[in-house]
Order: C-alpha cells, then sequence, then structure tokens
C-alpha cells in the first residue's frame, strides 16, 4: 500500500475529502516556495502538489503563468524542484510533483523517478502525459515505488476513463472543466458527472481540480469527490504573504469537513 | 494536377510514431478531439467526394498545379548546376499555406463545427486561413506573436480585412510558439465547437500526417514536371525547414526515389555558434513540445529556448516529428542558414530572375547555391520557393538599407552577374 492509499484512507475513515494545494516550486524564489508549502501543510493541506515551472505551460491560465515565469526569472532550476520536496518530505508531509512532460523526459525518465523517490515524494501528476505514451515512465514508477496520477476530462470516453485509471495509482485526478487552471466562481457542473462516471470504472480516489478557491466550493467538491485540489487560489494567495496562504488553507480544510450535498 | 491523400508505406503508425518521433503528448481534454480529427480524417482521404472537392478547391481557388520556372541568371551562381523553382509563390494568398487550410477548412466542415483557431508566424498561414474561413463561412481568431504582429503589420491588416479576429499574444517570447500556446489553451476551452488548424506539419497526431498529406501535391506535381520539362529527376530538393510542412510536402514526392537527395534549409539566424538561430535538427536534442516528440531547442532543465530568426515564419524552437525521422534515417539532411546568408539570396533572385521571395523561402535558394557550388557543373537541383516576398518588404528594406530617398550604398554591388 502506497503511502497516498494510507492518506486516502484516513480521510476516508474520517468521512471527509482530503485537501490538496498547489504551489510551483521556486514561486517567487526557492526558499519563498519551501515556507509556502509548508504553512499550506500546516494549516489544513493533507497533501502538496509541486509544480515545476515551465517554458510552455499550455493547460495553465494566466496566475500559473505567471508564477511559472516569475519562478524561472528568478533562476530556478530543476534540481531545486527535488530539495523543495525534500523539505516537504523531511518536515513530515506529503508530496507529489505535478510536472509537463518535457523536463522530465529531458532529465531522463528513470533518474528523476529516482531522485523524486529519494527525496521523498510520493508521485507525479502529469497534466500532459497520456498512459499510452508513458511507457518508460510506467516502468520508472513501479521501479522507485512512486505513484502515477493521470488525468481524465469531461470529454474522456468510457474506454479511456477505464484505461486511465487502469494505469493510475493513488488517485485519479478528474480536470473538472473544459478549460486552462484558475480559479472560477462556480463549480462546474460536469465535475460530478465526470466522478460519477469514473466510479463505475475504478476503486481509486478521485480528486477534482480546476477553479476551487473558497469554502464553500470545497464542500461542493468534497460532497463528491475524495480530494479536492486547489491550485491558482493559492498561487495568488502566496503573493500576499503566509497569513492569506493559512488563511485560505483553513478555509478550505474546513469546507472539505462540511460537505454540502449537490443539489440535483 | 493530383493532390495525393492516399495512405503510403511513409505514413505513422496508427498513433502516430515514425519510430520514437511524433506521438500524443497533449492533455486528456484534447484526446477525443484527436481522435475526431483522426477518424474524419482517415474517412475523407478515402472518400472520392472529398479528394474531389479539394482538388477541385486546389485548381479553382488556389491556382494549382503551381509551376516550374527555370531559373538560369540566379543559377549564374550556383556553380553552374541548373536551378528550378517549384512557384508555390504564385498560390492564391501568395504561399504554399493555402493547400493545407483548404483540406482542413473541408475537414471542419465535415465534423461540423463552425469556429476555426489558428496560429500564425509571419502571417502566412494566418491570412491562409482567414481566406479558407471567408470561403466556406467559418468564424476564424488567429493568435500572433505581439512581436510578429509588428514585424508583419500588413498580414494583420489582411486578416482582418478577411473577417478574422487577431489575437496578439502577450506571454513568452511573443512569437510563433506563443500564439501556439494560447491557440491549444483556446482549443481546450472551446474544442466542442472549435478545429485548431493547425499550420505546420508538427504538434499532436493527426496534424503531422494530415497537414504532410494536405502539402504532398507540392512533390506529387514537382516530380511530374521535371520529368516532363527537363527529362530527368533532380538530383537534389531544397527547400526551407521551420516546422516543416512545406518541406515535407515537397520531400515526399521523391522519397522513393533514393537517388534524390532532400536537403532542408534551417534558420541559422546570427549563426549556430552564436547562439541566436532556430536550427533545432542541426543543434537541438529530443524532446516533447506542443504535442509530439521532436528535435527541440531546449535547455538542459527541458525550457524550451527561443529561436531567433529574421524570419518570422522559421521562428519556432521546434519541428515536425517526421524530419526528425527523416534525419535519423539519413533520408534527409538538414544544414543551416544564416540572416545575412538568407538576405544575400533574397535580393539575388530579384534582381536575376525579377521573383521576390519570402525570407523564409530565401533559406532554401541560400541553400542551393551552396549546394550547387559543392555539386559543380551537371547537377539539377529543384527549390521549393515556398512564398512571396511581398509581407517581406520591410524587412528587406530595412536590411538592405533601401528606406528614405538616400540611395543605398553598394546596393548595385550584387546581382548583376
Amino acid at each position: 500500500m502506497s503511502r497516498l492509499d494510507q492518506l486516502f484512507e484516513a480521510t476516508r475513515a474520517e468521512a471527509r475529502a482530503a485537501l490538496v494545494g498547489y504551489l510551483p516550486a521556486g514561486f517567487p524564489t526557492v526558499e519563498r516556495s519551501r515556507r509556502t508549502l509548508a504553512a499550506m501543510l500546516d494549516a489544513g493541506c493533507d497533501l502538496v502538489e509541486v509544480g515545476v515551472p515551465y517554458s510552455d505551460p499550455v493547460m495553465d491560465g494566466p496566475t500559473i503563468q505567471a508564477a511559472a515565469d516569475e519562478a524561472l526569472r528568478n533562476g530556478f532550476r530543476l534540481r531545486d524542484l527535488f530539495s523543495v520536496v525534500e523539505s516537504v518530505a523531511s518536515a513530515g508531509g506529503h508530496a507529489v510533483v505535478m510536472t509537463y512532460w518535457n523536463p522530465v523526459h529531458r532529465y531522463g525518465v528513470d533518474a528523476f523517478a529516482r531522485d523524486l523517490a529519494s527525496a521523498g515524494g510520493l508521485g507525479l501528476i502529469t497534466p500532459d502525459l497520456i498512459p499510452e505514451e508513458a511507457g518508460n515512465w510506467l516502468a520508472a514508477s513501479a521501479e522507485h515505488g512512486l505513484d502515477r496520477i493521470f488525468l481524465i476530462a469531461p470529454s474522456s470516453t468510457e474506454e479511456r476513463i477505464a484505461s486511465t485509471a487502469a494505469a493510475s495509482s493513488g488517485f485519479l485526478y478528474a480536470a473538472s472543466t473544459m478549460g486552462v487552471t484558475g480559479a472560477r466562481d462556480a463549480v462546474s457542473n460536469a465535475a460530478p458527472a465526470l466522478v460519477g462516471r469514473a466510479r463505475a470504472h475504478t476503486d481509486l480516489p478521485i480528486g477534482v481540480g480546476l477553479g476551487v478557491r473558497s469554502g464553500a466550493q470545497a464542500a461542493e467538491v468534497a460532497a463528491f469527490a475524495d480530494a479536492v485540489i486547489v491550485g491558482s487560489a493559492f498561487v495568488a494567495k502566496a503573493a500576499e504573504g503566509d497569513a492569506a496562504v493559512r488563511g485560505l488553507a483553513a478555509e478550505l480544510a474546513e469546507g472539505v469537513r462540511d460537505q454540502v450535498p449537490t443539489s440535483g | 494536377m493530383s493532390s495525393a491523400l492516399h495512405p503510403t508505406p511513409h505514413d505513422p503508425d496508427e498513433r502516430g510514431h515514425w519510430g520514437p518521433w511524433g506521438g500524443r503528448f497533449m492533455p486528456e481534454a484534447l484526446i477525443a478531439a484527436l481522435d475526431e480529427l483522426a477518424a474524419e480524417y482517415e474517412k475523407a482521404r478515402l472518400d472520392p467526394a472529398f479528394v474531389g472537392e479539394f482538388q477541385r478547391l486546389l485548381r479553382d481557388y488556389a491556382g494549382r498545379p503551381s509551376l516550374l520556372t527555370e531559373a538560369p541568371r540566379f543559377a549564374e551562381h550556383a556553380g553552374g548546376a541548373r536551378v528550378f523553382l517549384k512557384r508555390e509563390d504564385l498560390n492564391h494568398t501568395g504561399s504554399h499555406k493555402i493547400n493545407n487550410v483548404l483540406g482542413q477548412a473541408l475537414l471542419t466542415r465535415r465534423m461540423g463545427k463552425k469556429r476555426v483557431i489558428a496560429e500564425t508566424g509571419a502571417g502566412q498561414h494566418g491570412v491562409a486561413t482567414a481566406t479558407a474561413c471567408a470561403l466556406m463561412g467559418l468564424e476564424c481568431v488567429v493568435y500572433m506573436g505581439e512581436v510578429d504582429t509588428r514585424r508583419q503589420a500588413l498580414n494583420v491588416a489582411r486578416m482582418r480585412l478577411l473577417g478574422a479576429e487577431v489575437v496578439p499574444v502577450t506571454t513568452g517570447s511573443r512569437t510563433l510558439k506563443d500564439a501556439i500556446n494560447e491557440a491549444l489553451r483556446d482549443w481546450v476551452t472551446n474544442v466542442d465547437t472549435t478545429h485548431y488548424l493547425l499550420g505546420t506539419a508538427a504538434g499532436a497526431h493527426p496534424f503531422p500526417l494530415i497537414v504532410r498529406d494536405f502539402h504532398r501535391v507540392i512533390g506529387v506535381e514537382a516530380r511530374a514536371q521535371m520529368l516532363e520539362q527537363v527529362g530527368r529527376l533532380p538530383d537534389a530538393v531544397v527547400a526551407c525547414v521551420g516546422g516543416g510542412s512545406n518541406a515535407i510536402g515537397i520531400f515526399h514526392g521523391f522519397l522513393d526515389d533514393p537517388r534524390v537527395r532532400l536537403v532542408g534549409c534551417e534558420p541559422g539566424g546570427e549563426g549556430v555558434d552564436s547562439g541566436r538561430h532556430g536550427a533545432t535538427l542541426t543543434a537541438g536534442s529530443p524532446g516533447v513540445l506542443h504535442g509530439a516528440r521532436s528535435y527541440l531547442l531546449q535547455d538542459e532543465d527541458g525550457q524550451t529556448t527561443e529561436a531567433h530568426s529574421i524570419s518570422a515564419g522559421l521562428d519556432y524552437p521546434g519541428v515536425g516529428p517526421e524530419h526528425s525521422w527523416l534525419k535519423d534515417q539519413g533520408r534527409a539532411e538538414y544544414r543551416p542558414v544564416t540572416d545575412a546568408e538568407a538576405m544575400e539570396a533574397f535580393r539575388l533572385l530579384s534582381r536575376t530572375e525579377g521573383i521576390i521571395p519570402a525570407i523564409e523561402s530565401s533559406h532554401a535558394l541560400a541553400g542551393a547555391l551552396k549546394l550547387g557550388r559543392e555539386l559543380g557543373g551537371d547537377a539539377v537541383l529543384l527549390v521549393n520557393l515556398s512564398g512571396r516576398g511581398d509581407k517581406d518588404v520591410d524587412t528587406a528594406a530595412t536590411w538592405f538599407g533601401l528606406t528614405g530617398s538616400e540611395t543605398a550604398a553598394g546596393s548595385n554591388e550584387r546581382g548583376e552577374a
């Protein structure tokens, strides 16, 4: 049983969803990203997604694009990723890495998996890698004991949901809307439908991301998902300072424990 | 005149791979749309009605077949080789780009989509897309790097005249690669109603296949014209390579002629050693960008590095995956051509043949000058003149110092043999 399996076993035992917070490593600097991630975990995140700043973030909206640009301008290097993950893990926190595929491809898939595992990372979320192209990563993740979190989308066919879930471990990431990352006022109504479809194919925990920014939205998502994933809202708060980050994490942590059944 | 959409032994596998190249490194949210496009294309390429409509548009609208023109005064500077130009510059909208946009616009209609988005660098693909959308009554949005909207202002106006919305892209390096990023963001948001009309033979499967196939007509025509007008095949086929669409189109006509060398000319910018260039196949390494595995200009962390070229249309850090395959197989060779060499060829063709080429195509012309000198007097070269240079007059006038009332010093020193 992987550590992500244990994490979700614990949150299920508490009859609640897990809170997952995203921040790019190195935003705005390597040192400050360490502190922000520590604050997110301390104030209520069960798991952090450590993002890899990348020059061509085609799945990201303006907030995360700007954060990645700033991290790169401030000198982020890939080796910094592992030190950031290590700082989370050594403080007892749980971290997975979210990255576009080219930095991993360039580093060497097996070497990346080895170094991520030895830094204490639990797995990898791969927004532009589908299982059909993931041969090396399937092998490397097995070899180094990492979970592989692939994405499903509202446009995924039943067949693809089934095959993507079968290739995944830890949890399955449901992109709740068709679109790029960014906080939205309303949780997409495509999300519960997508999670419902996925449940027909897998017992894996299902995390929902893209758009959540408030405790009320977290509660809404927690009613049908196993993990509520919050990205752009944390990135925006990180620019305001640790107090704002803690405030958001606390509000969301309350939300995932206060599930509101969705109407309809 | 015959287009060539039928399957060949040079097609990728069903997931879009040529050996280790190509594939689909794309968000899951777009996979359904890529599957739909691939399935529709597989049906369309075998459907006589679709093929017939495509051929009719190429003939009656784009003006195909394009001419094959010998360039003897230009060739005097090419070591005595005979040089033939495949005149894609004479197509409607002024470049080869019209072939692909007509094909993809027909596919868009076949899929029942009403909205088209596209990226553009120099503006040639944007203009061609806006043209096809006007012709077929499709809504059209073109993403263009802000830097390029300035260096190709005339094409921005042309697209708007044709009814397209032009969106300047202000992220990243503000050039072609960023325009593609922004188009992909639009596509993932609006994929139900929208077709992404990608302009080069790169990106995720099936784009490299379909863009190539819509341009295969260039090579099919050129091969037949060489046999008819010259009585023999060329020793080498020379084309410029940014993303690689015009090159792959003409190369395909000669892939099964092993004695015909296929030479791609990449943008060498200020020189490959300067680091300011776009010579992906010459100086890049394997990577993943915009959905495909191919050669890529990147740093040691896998961050894309910016390409540099005087030609906005070649200013791209990636390249189509089939070119990576042809390079690795040794079937095609790729050489860098600097800005200065391309501009010299630009001037030379203008003055010796009365044809003002696109700066993109001038890279191929410069490559032919060199290759001709290497091969000697009996050589026969076929150059893909992929576009006309009207859009580049401002850039050329600045380069040669032809603006204002004064006569540029030395402007007559070359070109008159």
